[in-house]
């Protein structure tokens, strides 16, 4: 590709953002804040690795978060089970990963080589089960209610990372340097090793191969790539992704139920920010994410502000009450999907490229 | 005689009644190039495909040096030297011409698995990308995605995916149909340097006659699905058979 101007943009606003992510506790001393930039971290390598199916090979999946979830209820239950330590922490990640490399592998190998349309019906299915099964099992995930378990000592907000002279916890530009510090920047590095992870293997020759198969499957075939050996491996590889971001995830929240990890509501979020932030180039996802997350989290706030600063005007006020948020977050995907097709990543970097 | 480095035997397909190819038995050599021509229809496509397994024969059998390849997948027969090219252009639209000739290269070298060194760092990959861009002519427009191009440059790269893959086998359907007067003759000039290397046999779908008389060791013909004339040039081209199935056809073969 071209290093084109919209690359460059594309690309310095991902650098932005993972600078941003960087030094998020410093620069916004708030829980709310904090936990919104944690979500960003863990949603960035949800999406990416989505992309990895929907952008560059052109599988569409809808279990996506069937492996998000299995890698956090491993997590949760052997948190739960065995008491707060990395053992647990461990184990039940290695746990998670393996029952969604298996479920990934046997859905990859019986059911890649049927049509597209097909394959989402499948993987939806199977979604439906495992979200039966989370709320059956209920001696085992909590049922609806989910589990809530404590992390690893260090990850406790007690937990002392720095003290100063006086055994005080220190703080850093007003930061303390606790429980809730370490825990954040567990999510931040597990995050950025993942994505860094998937972004070298796009741009290997494996990479390569993916997109060609999303291009033309049968030509891909035909220069001697077996097509369902790769579909199988990039679908089990988006699944372990998934899957470990999924207990970063339970550490993180200390809590895991159906609505965290499970819910169709997650992977419709997952399609959302992929399409807006632009399929198929990895940095696309990281803008989805970011904005699709500000947007939940502050467009009520913001509507707030508005109703409030126009409230002796007429209608205004109304238009902008803050319970009408979804309405407008619908507007702005009609609008965003209307306006940039192939995303916002998408339509910026294919804009220097040659006609 | 030497083995043949690849034959058909029997090599049927029948689409629900209709008979494309029929019975086809045909040893071809390497050092060879052989002309398969007959009229639109005639099967020569269908032939193709079932050799390099885009189809599934209903009957008869496809060997390569001497191994039963009938029931394998395209990819495995790619991988074991049986390479072609497109009728119609079949290219991957939104990579690069670059990207598009890489990944003809990097499925024969093995590297297709590789996912943690990035592409650009493997320079073996990248100067044979370039030998092949340059061989085609295509250099100028390596960094353009294959669907901006032209026509005839689509046509060439169609033809480079192939001679990048370096098999043994290569079939070209109808290379040079749509080209310009000025690109033709450059990719049947390729074909004509491949058909120095010995090692190498060739199958060639071509209307053209003047194309045919200069480039080929051996014409077949297909007619009905049938294969009804095989031989030298000058005998196949006088035979009684092929003036009947070209008879109405005559503008083409004169
Ligand atoms: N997938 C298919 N399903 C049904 N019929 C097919 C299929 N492919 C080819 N045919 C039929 O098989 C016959 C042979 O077609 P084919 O494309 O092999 O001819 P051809 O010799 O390559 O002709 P042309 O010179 O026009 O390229 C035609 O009657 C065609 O309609
Ligand atoms: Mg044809």
């Amino acid at each position: 590709m071209e290093k084109t101007n919209g690359n460059l943009l594309v690309k310095g606003t991902v650098f932005l953002v993972w600078a941003i992510l960087l030094f998020a506790p410093f620069l916004f001393q708030d829980v709310r804040s904090t936990e919104v930039a944690a979500r960003i971290l863990v949603f960035i390598v949800l999406v990416s690795s989505y992309d990895l199916l929907i952008g560059y090979t052109g599988i569409v999946s809808f279990a996506h978060t069937m492996f998000f979830g299995l890698g956090a209820y491993g997590t949760a239950i052997a948190l739960k089970t065995m008491g707060p330590s990395w053992s647990a922490v461990i184990l039940g990640a290695l746990i998670g990963l393996g029952i969604s490399l298996v479920i990934a592998l046997a859905v990859g190998l019986l059911s890649l080589r049927v049509k597209a349309i097909f394959f989402a019906m499948i993987t939806l299915a199977v979604a439906s089960v495992a979200l039966v099964m989370a709320s059956q099992l209920s001696g085992l995930t909590g049922g609806e209610d989910g589990i809530t378990y404590r992390p690893p000592s260090i990850f406790k907000p007690a937990a002392k990372l720095l003290t100063d002279e006086n055994g005080k916890v220190l703080r850093i530009f007003g930061v303390k340097m606790n429980g809730k510090i370490a825990a954040y920047y567990f999510v931040f590095f597990s995050s950025l090793i993942l994505f860094c992870v998937m972004l070298r293997l796009v741009v290997s020759p494996i990479g390569s191969v993916l997109k060609a198969i999303r291009e033309n499957e049968a030509r891909a075939e035909a220069i001697g790539y077996r097509v369902v050996a790769y579909r199988t491996l990039v679908f089990c590889a988006a699944a372990a992704f998934a899957s470990l971001i999924g207990s970063v995830y339970a550490v993180w929240l200390k809590y895991t139920g159906p609505d965290t990890v499970l819910s169709f509501a997650i992977m419709i979020d997952i399609l959302l920010m992929v399409v807006i932030g632009g399929m198929g180039t990895m940095w696309g996802a990281v803008i989805g994410v970011v904005m699709m997350t500000l947007a939940q989290y502050y467009l009520r706030d913001l509507m707030g502000v508005v109703a409030d600063a126009t409230h002796n005007l007429p209608i205004v006020p109304e238009l902008f009450d803050p319970d009408r948020w979804l309405l407008w977050l619908g507007l702005c995907f009609i609008l965003l999907v209307y306006f940039f097709p192939t995303g916002i990543a998408g339509r910026l970097m294919a804009k220097g490229e040659p006609a | 005689m030497r083995a043949p480095s690849l034959s058909t035997k029997d090599l049927t397909i029948n689409f629900g009644g209709h008979v494309a190819v029929d019975h086809v038995s045909c040893d071809f050599y390497s050092g060879e190039l052989t002309v398969i021509v007959g009229p639109n229809g005639a099967g020569k496509t269908t032939y193709f495909n079932l050799i390099s397994g885009q189809l599934k024969a209903s009957s008869g059998t496809v060997i390569k040096d001497g191994e039963d390849i009938t029931a394998t997948a395209p990819s495995t027969r790619a991988k074991k030297g049986v390479g072609r090219a497109f009728q119609l252009t079949n290219l991957f639209p939104q990579l690069t011409v670059l990207e598009n000739i890489r990944l003809a290269v990097q499925a024969q070298t093995g590297d297709g698995w590789r996912a943690f060194t990035p592409t650009n760092k493997l320079t073996a990959l990248a100067d044979k990308a370039e030998l092949y861009l340059e061989a085609t002519g295509l250099e100028g427009v390596a960094k353009q995605r294959a669907a901006a191009l032209s026509h005839g440059n689509q046509r060439k790269l169609e033809v480079a995916l192939l001679m990048a893959m370096e098999p043994d086998i290569y079939m070209f359907d109808e290379p040079t149909a749509g080209m310009s007067m000025d690109d033709a003759p450059e990719v049947l000039e390729l074909i004509s340097k491949l058909k120095a290397d010995t090692r190498k046999t060739i199958l060639l779908v071509e209307h053209k006659m003047n194309v045919v008389r200069s480039l080929a060791d051996r014409i077949v013909v297909l007619h009905n699905g049938a294969l009804v004339a095989d031989g030298s040039p000058e005998q196949t081209m006088n035979s009684e058979v092929v003036r009947e199935v070209y008879l109405g056809n005559a503008g083409v073969m004169a």
